[in-house]
């Protein structure tokens, strides 16, 4: 009784919506760390949705739990730079600390420790998360610390507001991170110009979506206001989960006035009245502060009704809080999400455009470029274009991490040189940078002169840089790891494929592969890429096959055997039965003659 | 509208396919008697394209042919070799996903994926096995769940939803961790409500979904797939696209 009284008022705090279920199912897990059998029956009770379904989403997101999880569950982030700073070690110092087994619930029902996917604090790792509360830079000092905390059961809201400081670490800024707008400027400028003319600027300034993709953003804008529908919908994609990737946390924290702006500039263009910001979990620290940027917009006549004076044109914002899926940063996923669904992408067409959040036109953008958006609006779209290469306009937010001497956010115009940005950050001894992440491009030491660029080198910011110290085929294993643990599953060569890549570099990296094992890498790539679903799959082989070309030594040197080795391993398969009979000749497995 | 005018065509592998706006690829393939291999595709249920075993080219491009919406003019390409390889692997990969032990599973001879695995002339799985721990579910009277063989096409999930309006079986969990679950608390069969009549117990292509007492009564070899393969019978449970004569239509 006491648990439907607790779960009542959550799923009447949304309205009754089934679509809000994700949120439901994060704020009920709150009550007692996880989401046992008994709260999913009553969630589905007060939801009038099949039980089934409940279970269904609930055990899709990392962060919520089916299974009893403790009430401290600590997440070392796993990327591969904050391998590289030693979170294993640490991970291993904090189970011996606290007498624990890596994803295991302890006994007495405190503690979960396990890893989880890169969480966008690669410039200030190793990092960590306590039940979804960000800790940058962990230390063996930090660890002992927080192991204390946990044994006196000290709840996370009363531990030191110094554990939780998160730096922003703006180490280059151009247009866009040095820009100084008023907010409402660029929605008068818009109001004044009129929508036709505010699209003519957005289109003419060549912005293309900062995501990943790269798809004109005036042409999105332009599909989604001719589109029909009862309403339409502007999402901005903050679930920046591409491993190494943390621009959009230092946008949403110190410029969330202008992501705002950019969505409300689309709002008025495409005719919304309502727009979400889907965050990523892992920066559950940002909700509280956005959500107070968004109560002053309100107060300023920003955002409500007739914005800005203007008569009609009424826009708000609603957060949506991710519960960790790196595939709900696609976009199609990003709404099933949305709507209180597992995260599986759609099969398109159609396409947001025309049939996204509940199947009205709906525009999705990346945090960076409804800030550029807003920038356009204001400043025209001649400005903008001009700025960059003739095919890439403007500028782009790189997140630098690894091996350098200033990780943090760097803007540059289009057409930057990689060498030029490694001199910045003060990176030496350079062996390799992983440009946009495990799902974009590892170029080695003889392409630093390519430039980022939609047409060299696309990016969605990430920029992980790796000393001549670094293993690379460690990078690739770690990605591969990646892949599969955020693979949807939907798909069969995703779904079966990234597990079984994990397991041939698995197999390699404990000295056990032989050539037939990288034979098999290649074989399935081909699977993968043109059979795949969406882009996850399509790309899980890349960092494989990239370093596969360029450090193939760092393969070979693990192999066995060059040629072909079977993986069983026959001597050590028999070595019980030789002891238990004491036959140590080579040929005591084969039947004798008496 | 011009009577005489022909239906709108794709080519398939260089022969004409006719279609009725709204079909798709493998939907009018099927119909017009032409074989694309698939396993999550049912030409009852609306298709979501999760097995990808359908996949085909289509103008160059890859794409799974029961959610590609068919148009006129489309040159599709299914019949060949790196096609065909690529299908193998797929089955492959859903061989060493579960646990399937043909010899002795209840459903070989009538098991849609050992069919295609045979038609695509797969001769082993190939790829390291996963050998996941999964539990049967005995729990109901008359119906046996053995998800060592679920290859996850959803068909009992739609089946239990769309037909019979009941929600029995639904996806839970991730990437390779995800599974199949039904609709109770103490995630039992027996206090969920199916009953044996539902078209959820007819749908499963493979051996997960059982009836109780009937085991092995068809003895194997005078199975459905031991008479012919799956390629000649996915045509004749394919809706026909009604002949259409010339001289009928005025």
């Amino acid at each position: 009784m006491e648990r439907y009284a607790g779960l009542y008022s959550i799923v009447e705090r949304y309205g009754g919506e089934p679509t809000a279920l994700l949120q439901i199912l994060r704020d009920a897990q709150e009550i007692e760390g996880w989401l046992p059998p008994a709260t999913l029956t009553c969630l589905a009770q007060l939801l009038g949705v099949p039980r089934a379904r409940v279970e269904g989403v609930a055990g899709f997101y990392s962060f919520l739990h089916l299974e009893r999880a403790g009430r401290y569950r600590v997440l070392f982030s796993d990327n591969i730079t904050d391998r590289m700073a030693g979170n294993i070690e640490l991970l291993d110092h904090f189970c011996n600390r606290l007498w624990l087994e890596r994803g295991k619930t302890s006994e007495d029902g405190l503690v979960l420790v396990d890893t989880t996917s890169c969480t966008g604090l690669c410039d200030q790792g190793p990092a960590i998360l306590v039940n979804g509360w960000a800790i940058p830079r962990v230390t063996p000092e930090r660890i002992d610390e927080i192991a204390v905390l946990i044994r006196s059961r000290i709840p996370v809201v009363n531990w030191p507001d110094g554990l939780f400081l998160i730096e922003d670490n703006i180490r280059c800024k151009d247009i866009l991170l040095g820009s100084d707008l008023a907010p409402g400027a660029a929605i008068r400028a818009t109001i004044a110009a009129g929508p036709l003319a505010t699209l003519e600027a957005i289109q003419s300034s060549n912005l293309r979506g900062r995501g990943g993709a790269g798809y004109a953003t005036g042409l999105k804008w332009q599909s989604c206001r001719n589109a029909t529908g009862d309403l339409h919908y502007v999402v901005c994609n903050a679930d920046e989960g591409e491993p190494g990737t943390f621009k959009d946390r230092v946008l949403l924290t110190r410029y969330a006035d202008l992501v705002f702006e950019g969505m409300t500039v689309c709002a008025f263009v495409i005719g919304a009245r309502k727009g979400f910001l889907y965050l990523r979990g892992e920066y559950r620290h940002l909700l509280g502060p956005l959500q107070e940027v968004l109560a002053r917009r309100r107060a300023d006549g920003l955002l409500g009704a007739d914005i800005c004076g203007q008569a009609g044109f009424g826009f708000d914002i609603e957060i949506h809080l991710g519960a960790g899926a790196y595939i709900c940063g696609e976009e199609s996923a990003l709404i099933e999400s949305l709507e209180g669904r597992r995260g599986i992408p759609r099969n398109r067409p159609p396409y947001p455009v025309t049939h996204g959040y509940l199947q009205q036109p709906t525009t999705v953008n990346n945090v960076e470029t409804f800030c550029a958006a807003a920038l356009i609006a204001l400043r025209g779209g001649e400005w903008y274009g001009k700025i960059g290469t003739a095919r890439s306009a403007g500028t782009k937010i790189l997140s630098i991490s690894g091996d350098c001497a200033r990780p943090g956010i760097y803007e540059y115009p289009f057409g930057v040189t990689v060498r030029q940005v490694l001199q910045d950050c003060g990176a030496e001894h350079t062996q390799a940078v992983q440009i946009s992440g495990p799902s974009g491009t590892c170029i080695d030491t003889t392409e630093f002169e390519r430039c980022i660029a939609f047409e060299d080198l696309p990016t969605a910011g990430a920029f992980m840089v790796f000393d001549e110290s670094r293993d690379l085929f460690e990078v690739a294993r770690n990605f591969a790891h990646f892949f599969a643990h955020e693979s949807c599953g939907f798909c069969t060569p995703c779904r079966v494929g990234t597990t079984l890549l994990c397991n041939v570099m698995d197999k390699i990296h404990r000295g056990m592969g032989s050539q037939h094992d990288l034979n098999q890498i290649l074989r399935l790539n081909p699977v993968l890429q043109s059979s795949s679903h969406c882009g996850l799959g399509q790309t899980a082989c890349n960092p494989l096959l990239d370093t596969i070309k360029r450090f193939r030594p760092a393969y070979e040197r693990r192999l066995e055997s060059l040629e072909f080795e079977p993986a069983f391993d026959l001597d050590g398969a028999l070595e019980r039965a030789r002891t238990m009979t004491g036959r140590e000749d080579a040929g005591a497995h084969l039947e004798t003659d008496e | 509208m011009n009577a005489e005018a022909d239906p709108p065509a794709f080519l398939l592998d260089g022969e004409e396919v006719p279609f009725e706006p709204g079909q798709t690829v493998i939907q009018a393939a099927l119909a017009a008697g032409h074989y694309i291999p698939h396993l999550c595709y049912h030409p009852e249920f609306k298709p979501h394209g999760s097995c990808k075993v359908c996949t085909v080219e289509v103008n160059g491009r890859t794409a799974a042919s029961c959610t590609m919406q068919a148009q006129a003019g489309m040159e599709v390409a299914s019949k060949t070799e790196k096609l065909n390889k690529e299908r193998q692997t797929l089955v492959q990969m859903l061989f060493v996903e579960g646990n399937h032990f043909c010899p002795s599973c209840e459903k070989s001879g009538s098991c849609l994926l050992q069919a295609v695995a045979y038609d695509l002339e797969m001769m082993s799985a190939e790829l390291d096995h996963l050998f996941p721990n999964r539990p049967v579910d005995a729990s109901h009277p008359d119906i046996l769940l053995d998800f060592n063989r679920c290859i996850l096409c959803e068909l009992c999930v739609r089946a239990s939803a769309e037909v019979d309006g009941k929600h029995v079986f639904a996806l839970s969990g991730r990437g390779i961790t995800k599974h199949l679950i039904v609709n109770a608390e103490s995630r039992r069969l027996a206090d969920t409500d199916i009953a044996a009549t539902d078209k959820a117990m007819e749908v499963c292509p493979v051996g997960v979904i059982l009836r109780k007492h009937v085991g092995f009564r068809v003895p194997i070899g005078a199975r459905r797939f031991d008479q012919r393969p799956v390629s000649a019978q996915a045509l004749e449970d394919a809706p026909r696209r009604p002949v259409i004569r010339r001289e009928d239509s005025t």
